[in-house]
């Protein structure tokens, strides 16, 4: 990524998640977009005020466990008919129930490790450098006790100024300039 | 706080329902994130924690002593030759692994039952799952003779041209056990990411920045990032669930596709489950009884999770001693077959006998006092009862095992089986090995899942929108 400078965006802080929900709820009713909340848990309606909807996480896992089921599936198919034909006790080289148990297995390992990466990835982490760490305030909040909402200057709403005080209109704890 | 007794108005009780709170009142977003958290990021640590660390190094290096005669040997200075050639090495394995099992129960399954509760007790239930998968992986390992050929068990190109063969259940354990400790593993350490950010904001010294800012992989709490989390959390407790039933009951098939009398039932797959998540909430309550009691946890592992606890574990003891009298159903009354009749009496009135009546008696006798709500709220009698169920399941596993073996369909073919001391230091060693783990973990690791706890308190929930609240909250 190219060294940026300038304003990443600004960051109101909150004590309670109804400040934050309302706060992020009014800022997208008001038209910004760029914008997301940070939150020591997860809390319930930030995601949705900041106009997050589309989760692909389940499309993903669900991708992953068809593929585990097939793999599985093919290569022990492969390995008993073709591969590496034993003849156990007379039972027919493709003894289908049989393999379902392992491609079972990989269904749910697929799937479980698609879930979990997946979700790494569209969530764009691992992501050790970050604007936001910037902040003076934040990282003693946002993992801890604190609310936070910023508005990123990418958006084309965006105006230091205008914003700030938009922000203000919260009543937030403090609102604060980050720094890329 | 009241342990033993409890007055009627203590602040601990629910006015409405009578039960007790899952986190003490008064707690704040501030409060538990510093209650969990200076457990790990302390500059003093207990030296009790010295202590238990230094006798289960002790019982660590028993273990690689006897390993490494083990390997020096060979098998045979373990009690396993012909007829009884899975002796203690399957025994422990299905031990250990059924401890894991209630780690998954646990997180995932409780976790789609929505109880609240388990919050507080998820986050070590899953390192034990995986402490235990570790020490039960360990005997199939040992056990193949050669481990160093132990990759031979996975299909691979090689230049012998030799693949497995998927039709065994053994072969079906390797995919079943792997995948488990994958999982439990990606989940376990997944539920931390955000608790490893809190670490990373908290801790004083660069070491402690650095480190757990790595693990913590850049988590900064963001909306969009938590509704893909929750997501993902959700998919994997939906995932573990199934795999946590399907594992045991494969390790079950072990078991259950031999001829063997007292094997081959087909209650095995339930039967095993059941014993399976028992044994490990008899485990998990072994582990956070002291724990809670040690770092005066008794705010956030309430007499209600100690409660349910012993709930659970009754239910699932009662489920075994379904199976058991199955068993002895199918075995005298209906199976009208000589060696099924056989095994049974063999197993009640046989040589090592009394280890039936020891698991009757551990598993299905005693654990009966838990139908007691005096009884389940006594954090030492729970204690002393989880001790009990624990050995009591491993004489279940043995009993399988060895009456079987030494007393199949040939007279000429009987044996006994007598358990060498290197079979009792491996045993102990992997009790140390766990314990080892375990101590590490919850001195380096939020051993309570903060994010989670958070998420259970009052002030959490957003509000209806119109209030104004300058007041309200934390």
């Amino acid at each position: 990524m190219p060294l940026r400078e300038g304003t990443y965006g600004l960051l109101a802080e909150f004590d309670t998640p109804t400040q934050l929900v309302h706060a992020a709820q009014s800022a997208y009713d008001a038209g910004y977009r760029r914008m997301d909340c940070y939150t020591p848990y997860a809390v319930h309606g930030a995601a949705e005020a900041v106009g997050f909807h589309k989760n692909t996480v389940s499309l993903v896992t669900l991708i992953g466990g068809l593929l585990g089921a097939a793999a599985m599936f093919g290569m022990e198919t492969w390995i008993s008919v073709w591969a590496f034909p034993l003849n156990i006790a007379g039972r027919p080289y493709y003894s289908w129930p049989a393999f379902v148990v392992p491609a079972y297995e990989w269904t749910i390992l697929y799937a479980g490790l698609s879930a979990a990466f997946g979700m790494l990835a569209l969530c764009g982490l691992p992501q050790l450098y970050h604007p936001l760490f910037n902040a003076p305030n934040f990282r003693n909040g946002a993992t801890q006790d604190k609310f936070f909402l910023c508005l990123e200057s990418t958006d084309p709403r965006f105006d230091a100024k205008e914003t700030r005080g938009f922000l203000d209109g919260f009543t937030p704890v403090s609102v604060v300039e980050v720094e890329y | 706080m009241a342990t033993k007794d409890v007055p009627v108005n203590d602040p601990m009780l629910d006015p409405v329902t009578g039960e007790f709170a899952v986190i003490a009142p008064g707690h704040t977003f501030k409060s538990v994130t510093e209650e969990i958290s200076r457990i790990v990021l302390t500059t003093h640590t207990p030296l009790g924690w010295f202590a238990g660390f230094a006798i289960a190094g002790g019982f660590v290096i028993m273990l690689m002593v006897a390993l490494t005669w083990l390997f020096i040997k060979g098998i045979g200075i373990w009690a396993v030759a012909i007829p009884t050639a899975w002796g203690f090495a399957i025994v422990n394995f299905v031990w250990w692994i059924g401890i894991g099992h209630a780690g998954t129960l646990i997180s995932a399954i409780l976790l789609l039952f929505k109880q609240g509760w388990r919050n507080s007790i998820n986050r070590f239930a899953e390192a034990m799952t995986i402490f235990a998968v570790i020490c039960a992986g360990l005997f199939p390992l040992v056990h193949v003779g050669r481990p160093w050929l132990g990759y031979w068990l996975f299909p691979y190109p090689n230049t012998m041209n030799v693949w497995p063969q998927f039709r065994s259940p053994l072969m079906w354990d390797v995919f079943a056990v792997s995948t488990y400790a994958t999982i439990s593993v990606v989940f376990w350490y997944i539920g931390m990411v955000p608790d490893l950010g809190t670490l990373r904001d908290r801790a004083k010294s660069r070491v402690g920045q650095y480190i757990y800012g790595m693990l913590a992989m850049g988590w900064r709490g963001s909306a969009r990032h938590w509704a893909r989390y929750e997501t993902s959390s959700l998919l994997l407790a939906g995932l573990a669930t199934p795999l946590v039933l399907s594992v045991h009951t494969v390790i079950s098939f072990d078991f259950a596709v031999a001829l063997l009398p007292g094997w081959h039932t087909t209650i095995f797959p339930p039967y095993f489950v059941a014993g399976a998540i028992y044994s490990g909430f008899a485990m998990v309550i072994t582990l956070a009884i002291p724990i809670r009691k040690f770092y005066h946890l008794e705010d956030l592992i309430t007499l209600r999770h100690v409660d349910n606890m012993g709930k659970v574990m009754l239910a699932t003891g009662l489920i075994v001693a379904y199976g058991y009298s199955t068993e002895v159903f199918m075995s005298y009354c209906y199976s009208a077959s000589h060696w099924e009749y056989f095994m049974m009496w063999n197993r009640m009135f046989g040589p090592i006998g009394w280890s039936y009546w020891v698991l009757i008696t551990f598993n299905i006798a005693l654990p009966q006092l838990l139908w007691a709500r005096k009884f389940r709220r006594n954090p030492s009698l729970l204690f002393i009862m989880s001790l009990i169920v624990n050995i009591g399941m491993y004489f279940e596993r043995f009993v399988i095992v060895v009456t079987s073996l030494t007393r199949d369909y040939l007279p000429s073919s009987w044996g006994t089986y007598r358990a060498t001391r290197w079979d009792y230091m491996t045993l102990a060693g992997t009790l140390g090995l766990f314990t080892f783990l375990f101590f590490l973990f919850i001195r380096f690791l939020p051993m309570i899942p903060m994010s989670e706890l958070r998420l259970m308190l009052p002030q959490a929930k957003v509000q209806a929108k119109a209030e104004p609240l300058p007041e309200a909250g934390d």
